[in-house]
């Protein structure tokens, strides 16, 4: 049966990779063009204004952020909305009807969302090297930091595709919840630099401790303790996994 | 013996608290070709989705070729290919890709997969077409197509839900020889349908849902057997006086047709006579509706 099951791994991989590939225009391209933006503006024009941050230019201190910004979206968003299209079209039944088991339904989706990711944050990178020269303080925690945050982020999209009953469920979370945790994770600014009311507020943000985690393997500068970044990331990976697991193998929103 | 599909008191109460199946028993034997017919909302669809595990199931036991589909699920979803009632497939996928990815789900390798997809989809004459997306395929087509998609991993159990719903003649014709080839090279067929003509032409067995109980199961030949009688349509050449015809109730329709009802042992020669004597022509005759048409209300009011 492993065998049977890797192939089915690779078959729903593939076409998860197909499907964003195919819709390259609307998967690709508007993370691009909205960090270019953000380099331009925040990191070219006003950054100059800001001055150092941590010891590095505006533009070098953002960067990170941004690339986990878009890793975050696109992972969120890749398996959402596929697994909302899937379940909307009912093609998700080929899945349930196939001797798939849940986890490797649930890893054939992490994996798009991984590859979407990947494919997003090097085209970022990309853009990020026409302001900044490309600098890594450790690879192994870029490597690390990146992959937890797209696999925490697509388990989080999957959810969110599990419980959506029509496509506004699906755009509602990234507007309302995502979006602002995003902004408000450290992007732009050190977490050291908010109000110690707001510092203490920060630490229930998740996304603080991958923009964090991510920066220090880019930067060598840190907000929070790398390896308690990293556990943060990996205890939400599980929760949410286990959470997505349940769901699946019960049925939710899938099976009456 | 080991069956293609064994069903023990299987019962299913959606959340609304609707009972919509009370306790099934049913066994469909390796290669045979069985019909499960019944009214709207009767639990045929209901019956299928817990064997294809798209519906949880209250309470019952489901066996497929032997393997327990509570213990040995995969084993047991690998014996079986569906065809559902609706198109379940991305319209934006390639009709060569829907085929290689079912495919994939059943642990067929890519090299053989896309062996099986030249030779399923010519069958099914949609190789011209295959990199077409789906979306962009005729009625028919996505119907062939979802028949083609079940067949990539080569199933022993065939389960189709209303294939031919929407299909024009022609093509529901090509499709029954298609799925008698199938059945005569082995696959144990199980097929719902609302068009009676299909299950009467093609299937040995049958079993009749009604209100989530199974009221027949036994062989098309013996359920026909039990027809008392049959009504004739006789198109006439008459005064427009409705012909009296002695030992046969018969009634003159608003159209100027002569409706009568023919016992199994009575013969319809009489029929003729009487009306030959009475100076009257018939210029055409055929069956008032299908035969198993009938005997089908027939169960279904009985049990309403």
């Amino acid at each position: 049966m492993f065998k049977l099951y890797l192939t089915a791994l690779k078959g729903l991989a593939l076409k998860e990779t197909n499907r964003y590939l195919r819709i390259w225009i609307q998967t690709l391209v508007p993370p691009v063009i909205t960090t270019s933006l953000y380099f331009i503006i925040f990191g070219n024009l006003i950054g100059e204004r800001i001055g150092e941050m941590e010891g590095f230019s505006y533009m070098e201190f953002i960067v990170p952020g941004l690339i986990m910004m878009s890793v975050i979206t696109s992972s969120y968003s890749n398996v959402s909305s596929s697994f909302f299209s899937q379940k909307f079209q009912k093609n998700i039944e080929e899945l349930l009807v196939a001797p798939v088991p849940t986890h490797i339904i649930i890893w054939g989706f992490v994996i798009g969302g991984i590859g979407r990711s990947v494919l997003v944050g090097i085209l970022v990178t990309m853009i990020s090297l026409f302001f900044v020269p490309l600098q890594v303080h450790s690879w192994s925690i870029v490597i690390l930091t990146f992959l937890m945050t797209s696999i925490l982020f697509s388990l989080a999209g999957l959810l969110n595709g599990i419980f959506a009953k029509s496509f506004d469920d699906v755009s509602i979370v990234p507007t309302f919840v995502l979006q602002p945790l995003t902004y408000l994770g450290g992007v732009f600014f050190a977490i050291s630099m908010l109000p110690p009311f707001w510092q203490v507020v920060s630490q229930f943000n998740p996304i603080v401790y991958m923009i964090s985690g991510f920066r220090f393997g880019i930067l060598g500068v840190i907000d929070v303790p790398i390896l308690f970044s990293i556990l943060i990331s990996i205890t939400f990976v599980i929760v949410l996994y286990v959470i997505n697991w349940y769901l699946i193998e019960k049925g939710r929103g899938l099976r009456s | 013996m080991t069956y293609a599909l064994e069903i023990k008191d299987l019962k299913k109460v959606y959340a609304g608290g609707v009972e919509a199946l009370r306790g099934i028993d049913l066994k469909v034997e390796e290669g045979d070709f069985y019909a499960l017919l019944g009214p709207n909302g009767a639990g045929k669809s209901t019956t299928i989705g817990i064997v294809t595990s798209l519906v949880n199931k209250t309470s019952g036991k489901v066996n497929v070729f032997g393997y327990d589909m509570d213990t040995q699920l995969m084993q047991a979803k690998l014996q079986i290919g569906l065809v559902p009632q609706e198109f379940n497939f991305s319209p934006f996928e390639t009709v060569r890709q829907i085929v290689l990815n079912q495919a994939g789900y059943y642990g067929v390798s890519r090299k053989e997969a896309l062996k099986r997809s030249e030779k399923y989809l010519k069958q099914s004459d949609l190789w011209e077409k295959r990199n077409v997306q789906a979306q962009m395929l005729s009625g028919g087509m996505k119907r062939r197509l979802m028949i083609s998609r079940a067949l990539m991993h080569e199933p022993r159990l065939l389960i189709l839900d209303e294939p031919t719903a929407g299909v024009d003649i022609e093509l529901r014709r090509e499709m029954w020889t298609f799925l008698k080839e199938l059945n005569e090279n082995g696959t144990t067929i199980i097929l719902t349908t609302h068009y009676l003509e299909e299950a009467e032409m093609l299937c040995r067995n049958i079993g009749i849902i009604q209100k989530g109980q199974l009221i027949e199961d036994t062989s098309m030949k013996s359920l026909l057997a039990k027809l008392q009688y049959e009504t004739i349509i006789l198109d006439i050449d008459s005064s427009g006086q409705a012909p009296v015809i002695k030992g046969y109730t018969s009634e003159l329709m608003d159209d100027g047709s002569l409706s009568v009802e023919v016992a199994r042992n009575q013969g319809i020669n009489e029929v003729f006579n009487q009306l030959t004597e009475q100076g009257i022509k018939v210029l055409s005759m055929r069956n008032k509706s299908n035969r198993l048409e009938e005997l089908f209300l027939k169960l279904t009011e009985e049990t309403a």
